[in-house]
């Protein structure tokens, strides 16, 4: 499990290898929130990483820009390895690798005015010179947001749920990041707003010579900004390929499912389509099943899933997967 | 899925119009809809925050919290009585045998403290008047209904011991017991995995089959709506602006606001080069809803007329209505984003 | 309001531009945090006619004995137990001592008891409680224990303990409160730091490289001053109520100084024959318990951020 793709178009800014993250539940048990991860994410792409409830997707988010330490596994970040940086060359990731968060409520300090919310990393790296280059630093960043200098001195609370996202995002600006982990980032959004927030990402991408790692369980949203995608299930990566590809042909019995699962604003097409709606709930992360973890749902599973640890696999060009023995 | 869009009525809403009194003055979230439900079908309520589907639904079931829900109009007729109207007494007779609600969060529906096959039976015994014993095997049958397997034994169970999915059948079981006539749905499957809001959504559509019930579907998801409903009523800040049949609504809406939401959505069946068209703006406040259509400030081909007043509803077809200017014949004739021209 | 069909003319169904940066305009001025509370406290009356009393209780208590020509602690035995009149306004206890005076001499002690119990609270309370939940882990565990154990000896033989060793009077009590009456408030702003720390926001912070003292002086402390004044207002009752207790039961503060609760023991004695001596004390100190409590409560509503739009 410690093959990642070959580089492709661009070099590699962030290597996942064999990456854990356990938290221990009560006395013996941990949950194995994700349990053997790798993966390239290259310059100037975007990631995106899909699942369910459970899956460890954001949790992976959180390893990548430090807010949880690895059970195992390394992440390097342009060749260094972010979790065993100290001191300057630490601060230097903090600006490197931002994150945008889910929940518009909860992501901006409610007592914070708009401009401190968005000057915090220009405080906490001295990137300003003086009050007034701050200042303008922030009226600059909300208008790149599509928001406006009167903003800056008016409170979260005042703003809805699109608005709150963007001042997230100029937050996240602010220190001139190279590498971005959206955390659902629309989903708790109006349906007609997420548009606004994914074009403005798009668009800050182009400008701003941006890496995303485009973390959802939308998977139209994520197959329309993603340029790869990969799935995760119970904590491990079971397929990634480039979007369209892994959308039109999905191989792993779980994409299937789940893309077979997405409802689509589509009368005709949804009353044709066939669907493959799987039985049974997610497995405890706790006590994943062995062997292969989607086996206690799968429609194909045979006998030896259980016993065999599946093999993570290129099997077309760019399209990996974890090759279960039921269809490998 | 047949298309039921030809029976009697059963409920009626006419002019419904509810506010909330709130500390920063009268919030109108509900300002005049009028929609009627058919014997058999689906009727989607289709919304973003603000737009009041949610009260409208709680409304029916007369679960506004008293305090401080004024209801300044309009009457919600169901057998022959107008559910506004009702004492509590009668309500409470109606409320989970003839209309029942399923919520949105499976969490919080049901009594932690209480096992499941009680939470069933209360119902049974209270509406129906059903013995104990009978009780419980109407339990059992309503569980296996639903698809929870070995139901004799969770009917012993706790809700903590259920999964989300399954806590969400057992409340669609507890909302199915005394065979209502109506199903208010209230984004039923929002807060579920998208691999298990499939199985609720194709449990609500056979049992919708099987027994013949109406459902109201209020939700804000527009996959849903195309897998699950019937007809269709979209609303925005208050107002219903278009109603229609399911491929109506999909294939040839007739409002702007639709328009932007189906060009918002990123299908997944779609080309990624295929751009996003955002609807600029937020939903307005309702304690201060704008005169006229409430979407002018969003509407890319607002007119000068659109914020003066509300327009007309047009009519296109038997049940396709419409509420926007653009349709009165001194407007000029535009053309819907090409994403939204009729697929298919 | 129906406009007529006829008054509907060509030009109304021109294309207006539909200004997106109106969608983004927020009407009004900032409401911060503090603006929008207070004047959600404006409208509670209770509330608000705690805080009047309240100020005017201490207004009162340091400038009324200056109203009167007689001193707190001037005996006349000739005039003992003299009912109130226009003389002595709340009447004379049985050294002939003006109950004027008295009262709110006693008023300022208990006044100053609250208070101090409010400041300890503050500077002790706050500090070790977010501590406590900042750090987390074997640190919590540790500093958790510790309040237990305080927790464990009761208040009251604390404040025996503490007469028996040092000589009764305002620093003992000031100890016996000190040493006990500030674990509440730690607890409370201990379970709201571990609850905030794991918000959005905080964790925002953090990925942008915010130390733990930026953390907690920026994003922790401010969101949790809602709870702390709440608790801050409690407080204060409570610790004039315990001392007015201890008093009671004459482990209190000695004589010739004296509290509200002192002056209720006194009175308590007296009142077959000569209850003014109770109620003045019993109704200023009720005053003030009533009107900490309201404030209290209006405060706790007022600064729920729940309670918003």
């Amino acid at each position: 499990m410690t093959e990642y793709s070959p580089n492709g178009d661009g070099r590699a800014i962030l290597e996942i290898k064999n990456l854990k993250k356990h938290f221990r539940v009560g006395r013996r048990a941990s949950l194995k929130a994700v349990d053997g991860i790798s993966l390239e994410i290259k310059e100037g792409e975007t990631l995106g990483l899909v699942g369910e409830s459970g899956c460890g997707k954001t949790t992976v988010g959180r390893v990548l820009v430090r807010l949880y330490e690895p059970s195992d596994g390394e992440v390097l970040f342009g060749g260094q390895d972010v979790h065993r940086t100290r001191g300057d060359d630490a601060k230097l990731l903090n600006r490197k690798m931002q994150m945008i968060f889910q929940d518009p409520q909860a992501s901006l300090n409610p007592r914070m005015v708009v401009s401190d919310i968005v000057a915090e990393g220009i405080d906490i790296h001295n990137l300003a010179e003086s009050k007034k280059e701050r200042l303008d630093r922030v009226h600059e960043l909300l208008e790149t947001v599509g928001l406006s200098k009167e903003h800056a001195n008016r409170f979260p609370h005042e703003f809805s749920g699109g608005q709150r996202q963007r001042i997230g995002v100029a937050r996240a600006l602010a220190v001139e990041p190279e590498f971005i982990v959206a955390d659902e980032p629309v989903s708790a959004l109006d349906v007609s707003i997420q548009a606004q927030v994914i074009n403005l990402m798009k668009t800050l991408q182009r400008e701003h010579d941006l890496t995303y790692l485009f973390i959802s369980h939308d998977l139209s949203v994520v197959k329309y900004i993603s340029d790869r995608v990969g799935v995760m299930y119970l904590g491990q990566l079971v397929e990634l390929a480039d979007s369209d590809e892994l959308y039109a042909n999905p191989l792993h019995p779980y994409t299937r499912a789940l893309l077979s699962a997405v409802p689509v604003p589509d009368p005709d097409y949804e009353s044709e389509r066939e669907r493959t709606v799987i039985a049974g709930d997610l497995p405890s992360p706790v006590n994943p099943p062995s062997g292969c973890r989607f086996r206690t749902r799968c429609p194909q599973a045979v006998e030896a899933a259980a016993h065999v640890d599946p093999p993570w696999r290129e099997a077309k060009p760019g399209h990996w997967i974890q090759a279960c023995p039921c269809f490998a | 899925m047949a298309a039921a869009v030809n029976g009697e009525n059963i409920l009626l809403v006419k002019d419904l119009q509810i506010s909330f009194g709130t500390y920063a003055g009268e919030v109108k979230a509900v300002r005049g809809i009028t929609f009627d439900l058919r014997r058999g079908e689906t009727l989607a309520i289709v919304g973003e925050s603000g737009s009041g589907k949610s009260v409208t639904a709680k409304s029916l079931m007369r679960l506004l919290p008293e305090a401080n829900t004024i209801l300044k109009g309009g009457e919600a007729i169901f057998e022959g009585e107008d559910l506004l109207k009702l004492s509590e007494k009668r309500m409470k007779d109606i409320r989970g045998s003839k209309i029942a609600m399923v919520f949105q969060d499976p969490m919080t529906s049901l009594d932690p403290t209480m096992r499941i096959g009680r939470q069933i039976t209360e119902s049974l015994k209270e509406h129906l008047g059903l013995s104990g014993q009978r009780a419980r095997e109407r339990a059992v049958e309503l569980l296996t209904l639903v698809g929870i397997p070995t139901p004799k034994d969770r009917i012993k169970q706790y809700p903590h011991q259920f999964s989300g999915g399954m806590r969400q059948r057992v409340v669609i079981a507890i909302a199915l017991a005394c065979d209502p006539q109506i199903l208010i749905a209230d984004e039923p499957s929002t807060a579920l995995d998208v691999t298990i809001q499939a199985q609720i959504l194709e449990l609500l559509r056979e049992l919708q089959e099987q027994l013949g019930m109406s459902v109201i579907l209020i939700t804000h998801d527009l996959g849903v709506v195309a897998h699950t409903a019937h007809r269709v009523a979209v609303m925005y800040a208050g107002k219903i602006v278009e109603t229609g049949t399911l491929r109506e609504i999909f294939y040839n809406p007739q409002m702007p606001y639709t328009w932007g939401l189906l060009a918002s959505i990123p299908l997944p069946t779609a080309d990624r080069s295929q751009d996003l068209i955002p609807i600029p703006g937020s939903p307005p406040d309702m304690s201060d809803p704008p005169k006229g259509c409430p979407f002018t400030a969003r509407c890319p081909y607002a007119m000068r007329v659109c914020p003066t007043e509300f327009p007309e509803y047009t009519t296109f077809s038997a049940e396709h209505k419409a509420a926007c200017w653009l349709h009165h014949p001194m407007a000029p004739n535009v053309e819907p984003p090409v994403r939204v021209r009729g697929t298919r | 309001m129906e406009t007529r069909r006829s008054e509907l003319t060509p030009d109304l169904f021109e294309q207006i531009e539909a200004g997106s940066q109106d969608n983004e305009r927020i009407v009004g001025p900032p409401i911060g945090f503090w603006r929008d509370s207070w004047n959600r406290l404006k409208k509670n009356r209770g509330a608000l006619v705690g805080l009047v009393v309240i100020v005017v209780v201490i207004a009162v208590a340091y400038v009324g004995p200056l109203l009167s020509p007689y001193t707190p602690y001037g005996q006349d035995l000739a005039r003992r137990f003299v009912d109130p009149s226009s003389q002595f306004w709340f009447g004379t206890d049985e050294f002939g001592r003006d109950m004027w005076s008295r009262v709110w001499i006693g008023t300022r002690v208990s006044l100053y008891i609250g208070f101090l119990a409010a400041f300890l609270d503050l500077v002790v309370g706050v500090v070790y409680g977010a501590l406590s939940g900042l750090f987390g882990g074997r640190v919590d565990d540790v500093m958790q224990r510790g309040i237990e154990i305080l927790n464990g000896v009761p208040y009251l033989v604390v404040a025996i303990l503490a007469m028996l060793i040092l000589s009764p009077g305002i620093i003992t009590i000031t100890i016996a409160i000190g040493l006990t009456s500030w674990t509440y408030m730690a607890r409370i702003v201990r379970s709201r730091m571990l609850q905030l720390k794991e918000q959005e926001f905080a964790l925002a912070s953090r990925s942008l490289g915010a130390n733990r003292a930026r953390l907690l002086t920026k994003h922790l402390i401010p969101n949790s001053l809602g709870p702390m004044v709440v608790n801050l207002m409690f407080t204060i009752p409570l610790a004039i109520f315990s001392e007015a207790f201890l008093s009671f039961i004459g482990l209190g503060i000695q004589p010739p100084d004296t509290s509200l609760g002192a002056l209720i023991n006194e009175g308590y004695k007296e009142l077959r024959f000569h209850s003014y001596l109770l109620w003045f004390p019993t109704a200023v100190f009720s005053l003030l318990m009533l009107s900490f409590n309201l404030l209290a409560d209006g405060l706790r509503d007022a600064l729920d951020p729940k309670m918003r739009k």
